[in-house]
């Protein structure tokens, strides 16, 4: 029940945000934080859930801003009917990536992520087809609503906000359904998991293909949004790491997680660049770093991981005077 | 046989040499360990970065520079395996990749920060000029960097299989209780084990700066040259890395100029998941 009511105040937070700060900038900070969160919540998907940590997550991006521009620019479709390609594509390649990879120590995972992240962004920038180093545009001038081209940021938060809302409501349905099951017990223990006969390589599997899917729908959303992509804004490495951190600040493994390290990082990220200008590219990444290495090596599970322990120690220092006056009570 | 192709043959295996020297110190690690350590592309380009600055400064080849950077990067290890790999060794998955991932972006771009963006070099001729073997011309840079990376790494070998330092290392990584009982610190040979490995990283560094781009973003390719090489080699294995880093050192050289020069990382990140795919134990390694 009170879980319901922080929900509607979440939802009734993030519904009014853009109406009452409403410059500019405001409005585009909000639709970016809810843009990242939907990556970071699809990355969360398998390597919160499925504790499989990807690291070249930028290539499902990459697929599903190339697809959304690729559209508009070869066949002069809606930039939205690349979409279901980059969805395609991504699923495809999760599976060639993770059937070789999921069977073995998650090392190998991670590193097979990093490899093919750079092998398609060395692809692309080599391949005139998909606008090598230039990159691809989308529409210049809106032919109608379809092209998702928008001067104001305000539609893209509210469409941002919603696909959000489906993302999560996805993982929260994955995650109390049987393959929400499977993924704890393999995360707590795959060997005892795949002795109870669960399917530890298919479970991670199919976690993989559906956080592949989902990424590559933010990054079709980031495509419309800026209306132009190239090798390094869709397949960088940065890309991977911004998806991966606000997860793990957040919270990785935790629903919300995500959404609290977009909203912790991209204003930061945001400021820090408009004060620093051109010269702080290097320092926000040097402080990124030291931001990972800190949570990994003192508080793996994010900001609400360490929420969440507050107010259980709380919760307990509250009720115990209760629990030792019973015990006075007992004891003569 | 060309005399070309032999000489892109022989200018892979020189380079070859060098990935293998610093593959062999990832190997090392995670055999020993369970680690992979992201940031070790990086750790090469700190020492290619040591290199440079003693160039700058003093004026000095790699005959100083070589040196100091197997000091600074083994001091570097080894306060890397105290502050951060102890603490995260035996923690999640989660942790321990995001750990030295972390510690990656931490390094890449302080140095991104401090050097800029820009590609440095060192003067071509530090080294010498270019020698003639046999109808072949090879750069003496090269040459000298090959050869050296070759004789450290078989040293390496040799410290791991030949001495009593060695055993108590494998011994570690065997059981750690069971060495512990035998009275072997492994918290001592774990650190001695990181010094190792990223003092092999800091002198493959400051080998392949005489002839190599110099940039803060060069770890980044290095790693994965280093993934390839450990997961084609059989994790945990020396002699693996030694032909696996020769192997893709040729393969690197002849793609380049088979294929063409921008088609060389493709294809040797393409020739890494082929191998996860069909012999993920390695070349070697058991199955």
């Amino acid at each position: 029940m009170r879980r319901l009511v922080w929900l509607f105040v979440l939802l009734a937070v993030i519904t009014a945000y853009p109406l009452l700060f409403s410059t500019p900038f405001q409005q585009r900070l909000g639709a970016l934080v809810l843009l990242y969160a939907i990556a970071a919540s699809a990355w969360n998907v398998v390597g919160g859930y499925a504790g499989q940590v990807s690291v070249g997550h930028v290539v499902f991006f990459g697929c599903g801003a190339y697809a959304a521009m690729g559209a508009y620019a070869h066949f002069g479709w809606s930039p939205l009917l690349g979409i279901p390609i980059g969805i395609v594509a991504s699923v495809g390649i999760a599976a060639v990536i993770g059937v070789p990879t999921l069977r073995l120590s998650g090392h190998y995972f991670s590193m097979a992520t990093i490899a093919v992240a750079e092998l398609f962004r060395l692809i692309v920038t080599n391949t005139p087809y998909l606008g090598a180093g230039v990159g691809l545009s989308g529409p210049t001038v809106p032919r109608n609503v379809f092209d998702l081209s928008f001067i104001s940021a305000l539609p893209y938060y509210y469409l941002f906000f919603a696909v959000l809302a489906v993302t999560l409501a996805i993982t929260w349905w994955m995650n109390s359904s049987r393959l929400g099951f499977y993924l704890r017990a393999i995360r707590d223990s795959e060997r005892a998991a795949r002795s109870l006969g669960a399917p530890a390589t298919r479970t991670k599997l199919y976690a993989f293909m559906l956080s592949a899917g989902l990424t590559s729908v933010a990054g079709a959303l980031y495509a419309m949004m800026f209306g132009f992509i190239d090798p390094e804004s869709g397949l960088g490495l940065l890309i991977s790491v911004k998806i991966l951190i606000m997860a793990a600040l957040g919270g990785a493994g935790l629903l919300f997680g995500p959404l609290v390290g977009a909203a912790i990082l991209v204003p930061l990220e945001e400021i820090s660049n408009s004060l620093l200008g051109g010269k702080g590219a290097g320092l926000t990444f040097v402080v990124y770093g030291a931001i990972i290495v800190l949570i990994a090596r003192f508080q793996p599970g994010g900001v609400l991981a360490l929420a969440q322990r507050y107010w259980l120690r709380r919760a307990a220092a509250t009720t115990q005077p209760q629990v030792a006056s019973k015990g006075a009570v007992h004891a003569p | 046989m060309s005399s070309t192709l032999l000489q892109v043959i022989a200018g892979g295996l020189l380079l070859g040499a060098v990935y293998a020297l610093f593959s062999s110190g990832l190997t090392l690690v995670w055999g020993m360990m369970n680690i992979v350590n992201f940031a070790h592309g990086d750790f090469v380009m700190l020492g290619m970065y040591v290199a440079f600055v003693v160039w700058t400064l003093f004026g000095a080849g790699p005959w100083a520079g070589a040196p100091l950077a197997v000091l600074v990067l083994a001091t570097l290890g080894v306060t890397v395996y105290f502050t951060l790999i102890r603490g995260i060794m035996k923690g999640p998955m989660l942790a321990q990749i995001l750990g030295t991932f972390g510690l990656a972006l931490l390094l890449r771009y302080s140095v991104f920060w401090w050097f800029g963006a820009n590609f440095s070099s060192l003067p071509e001729n530090l080294v010498g000029g270019t020698l003639e073997f046999w109808g072949l011309r090879i750069q003496a840079s090269r040459l000298l960097a090959g050869v050296v990376a070759l004789a450290v790494t078989l040293a390496l070998h040799f410290l791991l299989t030949r001495t009593a330092l060695g055993s108590k290392m494998l011994a570690v990584a065997e059981d750690e209780t069971a060495a512990q009982l035998m009275g072997i610190r492994p918290d001592t040979m774990q650190a001695i084990a990181w010094a190792i490995a990223a003092g092999a990283t800091g002198l493959a560094g400051a080998l392949i700066a005489t002839f190599f781009y110099i940039v803060p973003t060069v770890g980044e390719t290095l790693g994965i040259v280093a993934f390839v090489t450990v997961s084609l080699g059989g994790f945990g294995s020396v002699p693996g890395a030694l032909v696996a880093g020769l192997l893709i050192g040729v393969i690197e050289s002849l793609s380049a100029y088979l294929i063409g020069a921008v088609y060389k990382d493709m294809v040797v990140y393409a020739l890494f998941l082929g191998f996860l795919w069909f012999r993920p134990q390695g070349l070697m390694g058991r199955a």
